[in-house]
């Protein structure tokens, strides 16, 4: 909007505080957590920010020491579990979104409404029916016991998302293509696909996101290694020794769980950002 | 040339039947569109609607998993159990607490950071548009421990960075006291949750329309007046969206409790009541009257948002 040659030096200059002010909020207590996780035990106590020297120890405990089996277990089940959650909420999404979007049916603002009801539905009133019924037949504790509860995350955000996009579609550009000769396959394949791309695939990344967030499903409907994912695993973290905390481990953990996240927000900034206002506002 | 048009014009006519007969192809379009969006919505249904149901079921029984033998049908009993019981009214108090105070705060600093994304240079804008998704993303268990960490006596830097400020000292205790406890539990809260209000609020700052904010600097109004006068109320709409999302989001706050506090000190917040009777204690009965009671609490506030603020949904989509 402004130009930034115009600008007065004074003016330029708390644009720039006010930006760096947003910049450490953003990245502090992230700062800390890695700065965290390369302290040693008995570096802990001593009220500084950043470690007095810098050791891979904590990484070294939970990516191959005695702490792997818990976090390598669990960053299986994390992703596993997001992925697949995330894969059949975005293709179910994919038709529901196609036909709100481009289809005339009563019952559309109903889907709508309904996935909005279901998005602000509190997890914990799911999860205490759903332990007692896993319990009995046999899907406490495994993957798919956590992929379907994780829909009722995935699928509402991914149908408002999704169908969002899909209405800013020029869908007769698809007539265009089969005036100009194309068959309907054709014209679907070389003109609709590359314009909707990206909005499933925004919708992917929102809808992993909050998959690899889910901490109470975690927690509820798991016990052991064979499906609880990273969240979770954190909270029951023990210590190197039975008399030590696991604040290293916890930290270095956390951090390698944030790698994967900070990588998808800088490669599709852009992206994620109007996913997340056109799902809510827009449309 | 005049048969070809004459066919055209009948196709469209049928296109738009549905005031009268319904057409052969719009039939065909509704059944289609069921076939597509139906899957979606029955399972949506499925894991939302069939759960709860089965809450409503279990939490008319008197029904401990360690006894199953002595379970009973006590019809409401469960709920004058819970509804009679101080934690159940301290947790809702505490719930509500959390919820005010982190959504108000949120409002002003979510505002104040999108106002400063609306308008920063535009060297600086797709940096910052980044790094503000950093807290929205991060794991939200991370967040809580990060927090927790620093202010933590054992392993924290607030202490022997603040301890200028009364009150403060090296060996201030902040998980000790239900204020300070909270104190750190909003904070947290509030860091990780900020940038999805702020982005929301930017959409609709976006919306506002620029002739009128010139129109209204050129009458003299002053930055205040348009702020109040032309920007809140053109984006009247998205502060509701972001209000209603984020309050809902808020009440059911539960994975910052458990890590920092596992709800010592009194910070015990409904979802975490209703864990706690579920999981820890077993107590299916109780943790479904919960369940339902807090599941209820959730459509109340909606319905005040909707009746009281006329949060119009369709029309912040701009379907109108």
């Amino acid at each position: 909007m402004m130009d930034e040659g115009q600008l007065s030096r004074g003016t330029k200059v708390w644009w720039w505080v006010a930006g760096i002010v947003i910049l450490v909020y953003a990245l502090f207590p992230v700062a800390w957590i890695v700065s965290l996780s390369f302290k040693t035990p008995s570096d802990l106590g001593t009220g500084q920010f950043l470690p007095t020297d810098w050791v891979g120890d904590n990484y070294d405990n939970i990516l191959r020491g005695d702490a792997q089996d818990l976090f390598l277990s669990s960053l299986r089940n994390s992703v596993g579990i997001s992925l697949i959650a995330t894969f059949i909420s975005v293709v179910l999404a994919m038709f529901a979104a196609y036909a709100i979007a481009r289809l005339d049916f009563p019952g559309k603002r109903l889907i709508l409404t309904t996935a909005l009801a279901v998005a602000i539905f509190p997890v914990i009133s799911i999860v205490t029916p759903l332990f007692n019924l896993w319990r009995n037949i046999g899907l406490y504790d495994t993957w798919p016991g956590l992929i379907i509860p994780y829909l009722s995350l995935t699928l509402p955000i991914s149908i408002w998302t999704m169908s969002a996009f899909f209405r800013q579609i020029p869908w007769e550009l698809e007539q265009a293509a089969q005036v100009d000769g194309a068959t309907t396959w054709q014209a679907f394949r070389k003109v609709i696909v590359p314009l909707a791309t990206p909005g499933v695939f925004t919708t992917a990344i929102i809808s992993f996101f909050i998959a690899w967030n889910d901490f109470i499903y975690g927690i509820s409907l798991t016990s052991t290694e064979a499906a609880r994912p990273v969240p979770a695993a954190l909270a029951f973290f023990t210590g190197a020794s039975q008399f030590e905390e696991p604040t290293g481990a916890i930290a270095a953990a956390a951090v390698v769980v944030t790698i994967p996240v900070v990588i998808l927000v800088l490669l599709f900034q852009r992206r994620i950002v109007s996913g997340l206002t056109q799902g809510a506002v827009k449309g | 040339m005049s048969v070809t048009e004459t066919s055209g014009d009948t196709g469209r006519a049928a296109d738009d039947g549905g005031k009268g007969a319904i057409s052969d192809r719009a039939r065909a379009e509704r059944r289609l569109g069921w076939w597509l969006a139906g899957p979606a919505f029955v399972v949506m249904l499925l894991v939302t609607a069939y759960p709860i149901l089965q809450a409503f079921y279990e939490s008319l029984f008197r029904y401990r998993l360690t006894d199953p033998g002595a379970r009973e049908f006590t019809w409401l009993n469960n709920y004058v159990v819970v509804l009679g019981d101080p934690i159940w009214w301290r947790a809702v108090g505490v719930t509500v607490l959390i919820t005010v105070v982190t959504v108000l705060i949120e409002l002003v600093l979510g505002f104040a950071l999108a106002l400063v994304m609306h308008r920063a240079l535009k060297s600086l804008r797709p940096i910052l548009r980044t790094v503000i998704l950093i807290p929205y993303a991060i794991i939200t268990v991370v967040s809580a421990f990060a927090w927790f960490y620093a202010f933590n006596i054992g392993s924290g830097f607030v202490n022997a960075w603040f301890d200028w400020v009364p009150g403060i000292s090296a060996d201030t205790n902040w998980f000790g006291e239900f204020g300070t406890s909270v104190t750190v539990i909003i904070a947290s809260e509030i860091w990780k949750t900020t940038p999805f209000i702020s982005l929301l609020l930017l959409a609709g700052l976006a919306q506002v329309p620029e002739d009128l904010q010139e129109a209204a600097k050129v009458d003299g109004a002053t930055w205040w007046q348009r702020l109040y006068k032309v920007t809140v109320p053109n984006m009247k709409a998205a502060i509701m969206v972001a209000l209603l999302f984020r309050t809902l989001d808020a009440f059911r706050i539960f994975d910052n409790v458990f890590i920092m506090t596992q709800g010592a000190n009194n910070t015990e917040v409904v979802s975490f009541l209703a864990y706690r009777q579920t999981i820890s204690r077993l107590e299916i009965g109780l943790g479904s009257a919960v369940s339902v009671l807090l599941f209820l609490c959730v459509v109340l506030i909606s319905f005040l948002f909707i009746k009281l603020f006329k949060v119009d949904l369709a029309s912040a989509r701009g379907e109108r």
